[in-house]
């Protein structure tokens, strides 16, 4: 179960790069393990340090940049988290700190990884997330009210569909609320059974 | 239902409309719905991960019989393999997995068990996806299986473990699209450049949020290896999946096979997948269409699949200056006669037999470049078998490719290989990101022929060229 978010207020991380991939997010390399954990380090480790499998930071690389050093936003380009499914790449973000990406748009299987690992990604206009960028300076996301704003003067809605929203203000667990509809389950795998025998793989195969 | 010549006719519904409903158990609050899901293929990258967490929670499989789970994306490929990888740490990923299916009563395809292979590849060939089911893996890539007329679609490791834990998923119903290639595909066209042409000219954005039907003549006169080419790259697209209606094609291939119905149940299931179409005047949200006799062999110069050409035309005079540091190409450049360092023929995209055939069909004979470091992997143990009993492992060889088992292989550091640092790799794969093929590699995705015409060049080929 994820922590839940409702308000946070931060300087974002401009990272707006288009069709940043998950290979980007944690290299294969950098998942040395089959657990959850210990991802943080090899977050964007391609960009992030100056040789391959290294820790010599790479100071041009915005993630070593001091001023956002306790962001825990990430203003995003087109089509974030494009690539492999890896949920590693979101369990690198999250265990770093981040706790949200704004994006023009987001690749899908890692938007629902993002929301099962209590990361909202918000959708946002291109344009505004330049308005955002040039300000920098820190912004706050009010979820429940779906706004991003700067100050009292500037902010935008942002869409987000019912579930992931109450996911995420909630910290829900989703396989404790689809156990709840075990009996919607067994009824319906009841009937389908019968007209599709073929689907339930017996011992005898 | 809707009033037509006089007659109550039941409201026209796409393929996906009936994928979709046939499989929805409850709405959920909200625009949601719970979906059953009745095939989770796992693989050693993340099985062990989801099982773990799942028993942890102190939760269990609900019906392992429909879980299945196959070691590829940690795997060596090399001759003569074990457990150990070149990956620190990989040989972990395999044990625990072998351990953690094996508490969970799942079926796993092991290292050397003779139906190992990469998951998109075994699936199909043991009849596990089936028309009108849906199967979710964690691994971008499961719409490769939608070429059988399934709703499958990659997943992260949670909704695995949701997936394995309740029998379904909380999903939005995505939108609908058609894409539709309408003639015939030229010689030296491969529906890989068909995929290619698609992300290239609309985006790799182009998909977001639909479900894409391929259909259109192009799509019907390829073989089940090919739909599946086309339907792999729908996750480059965007897409939530992509599937194609099933036809006879699709039953021939698939009766007999392991886990696919047997007798009776055959022909209940066969009828009900003859079912499987979108009627005539279903709308979708959104079309595309497609002239396949004006696809051509198609390369790509960046590094997102968007960033494709067909093999005579040149870098597009508006690429971003990211991409061509990186692949270190001028606007404007030619890609043919593009030196490379490197050829890659295998990943769930381009591996199974008919690939290896066409692409020792134009090796026969003849020596690749010598500078060249040429790999194919076949894309399972099955396809390694069959390829060679009919010699095509030789012709490799001979031509100077390395033959290995079978797996993801150098598709990604897989079984942790990779290319030479900055080498520039013509390869059969499906993403040419920054790096994924190794630091500073250099990737330009392409259809088998074109990898083995522009191996035996030395240079970035148009394969038409040895037709």
């Amino acid at each position: 179960m994820a922590e839940p978010i409702s308000m946070l207020t931060s300087r974002p991380m401009p990272l707006i790069r288009d069709n940043v991939d998950t290979d980007q997010i944690i290299p294969s390399r950098e998942m040395k393990s089959t657990g959850k954990t210990g991802l943080a380090d090899g977050l964007f480790a391609g960009w992030r340090y100056t040789a391959i499998g290294g820790r010599d930071p790479d100071p041009s690389f915005v993630l070593n940049d001091p001023c956002y050093a306790d962001s825990q936003i990430i203003l995003g380009g087109a089509n974030f988290g494009c690539g492999s499914s890896r949920e590693h790449a979101v369990w690198a973000l999250a265990e770093y700190g981040f706790r949200a990406v704004i994006a023009p748009s987001f690749a899908p299987i890692f938007a629902g990884n993002c929301v099962r690992n209590g990361i909202l990604p918000a959708v946002m206009d291109a344009n505004a997330i330049t308005i955002i960028e040039e300000a920098n300076c820190p912004i706050t996301i009010n979820l429940a009210a779906q706004k991003i704003s700067i100050g009292e003067d500037q902010s935008w809605p942002f869409p987000i569909d019912d579930e992931a929203k109450a996911m995420l203000l909630e910290g829900l667990d989703a396989i404790d609320l689809s156990l709840k509809m075990a009996e919607d389950i067994a009824a319906w795998q009841a009937a389908d059974r019968a007209k599709r025998p073929w689907i339930y793989l017996g011992a005898n195969q | 239902m809707i009033r037509k010549w006089g007659l109550f006719l039941p409201e026209p519904s796409t393929l996906f409309d009936k994928l979709w409903d046939s499989h929805v158990v409850a709405a959920l609050p909200g625009s949601g719905a719970l979906v059953a899901i009745d095939r989770v293929f796992l693989h050693e990258r993340t099985g062990a991960s989801a099982l773990n967490s799942l028993a942890k929670a102190g939760r269990a499989v609900v019906d392992p019989a429909r879980v299945f789970a196959v070691t590829d994306h940690i795997v060596d490929t090399r001759p003569g393999r074990t457990d150990q990888t070149l990956m620190p740490g990989g040989q972990a990923f395999i044990t625990e997995t072998r351990a953690a299916t094996k508490a969970a009563g799942i079926t796993l395809f092991d290292v050397n068990d003779p139906d190992q292979g990469i998951v998109h590849v075994i699936s199909p060939e043991l009849g596990i996806v089936l028309p009108g089911c849906t199967l979710v893996a964690p691994d971008s890539h499961t719409c490769t299986q939608g070429a059988f007329g399934a709703l499958a679609w990659g997943i992260g490791s949670s909704e695995a473990e949701h997936a394995m834990a309740t029998g379904t998923l909380r999903l939005n119903k995505p939108k609908s699209m058609r894409v539709c290639f309408s003639g015939s595909l030229p010689n030296g066209v491969t529906p890989k450049d068909m995929i290619m042409t698609l992300i290239a000219s609309h985006g790799a954005a182009g998909g977001k949020g639909h479900a894409v039907e391929f259909s259109g003549d192009a799509v019907r006169a390829l073989d089940m290896e090919g739909r599946m080419t086309l339907c792999n790259m729908a996750t480059e697209f965007s897409a939530m999946s992509g599937f194609i209606a099933p036809d006879r094609k699709t039953f021939k291939y698939l009766k007999g096979r392991r886990y696919a119905p047997k007798g009776v149940e055959w022909d209940q299931a066969v009828e009900s997948w003859e079912k499987l179409i979108s009627d005539v005047d279903a709308t979708f949200d959104a079309e595309i269409k497609i002239d396949a006799s004006a696809i051509t062999p198609t390369v790509s110069w960046g590094t997102s699949p968007e960033h494709s050409v067909g093999i005579g035309g040149t870098v597009p005079e508006t690429a971003g200056e990211r991409p061509l540091e990186y692949m270190a190409l001028q606007k404007g450049q030619s890609l043919k006669g593009t030196p490379i360092d490197a050829a890659f023929i295998g990943s769930c995209t381009n591996s199974r037999l008919s690939d290896l055939r066409q692409a020792s069909a134009l090796l026969k004979g003849k020596k690749i470049a010598g500078h060249v470091q040429a790999i194919c992997v076949p894309g399972s143990s099955r396809v390694k078998r069959e390829a060679e009993a009919e010699g095509i492992d030789a012709i490799f060889r001979e031509a100077g490719f390395e033959w290995r088992e079978s797996g993801c292989s150098m598709c990604f550091y897989a079984g942790g290989e990779s290319f030479q640092s900055g080498a520039r790799v013509i390869s059969t794969t499906n993403r040419n990101f920054e790096s994924r093929q190794g630091p500073g590699v250099k990737t330009h995705i392409a259809s088998p022929e074109t990898v083995v015409a522009s191996a035996l060049a030395g240079a970035i080929a148009d394969v038409r060229e040895l037709l």
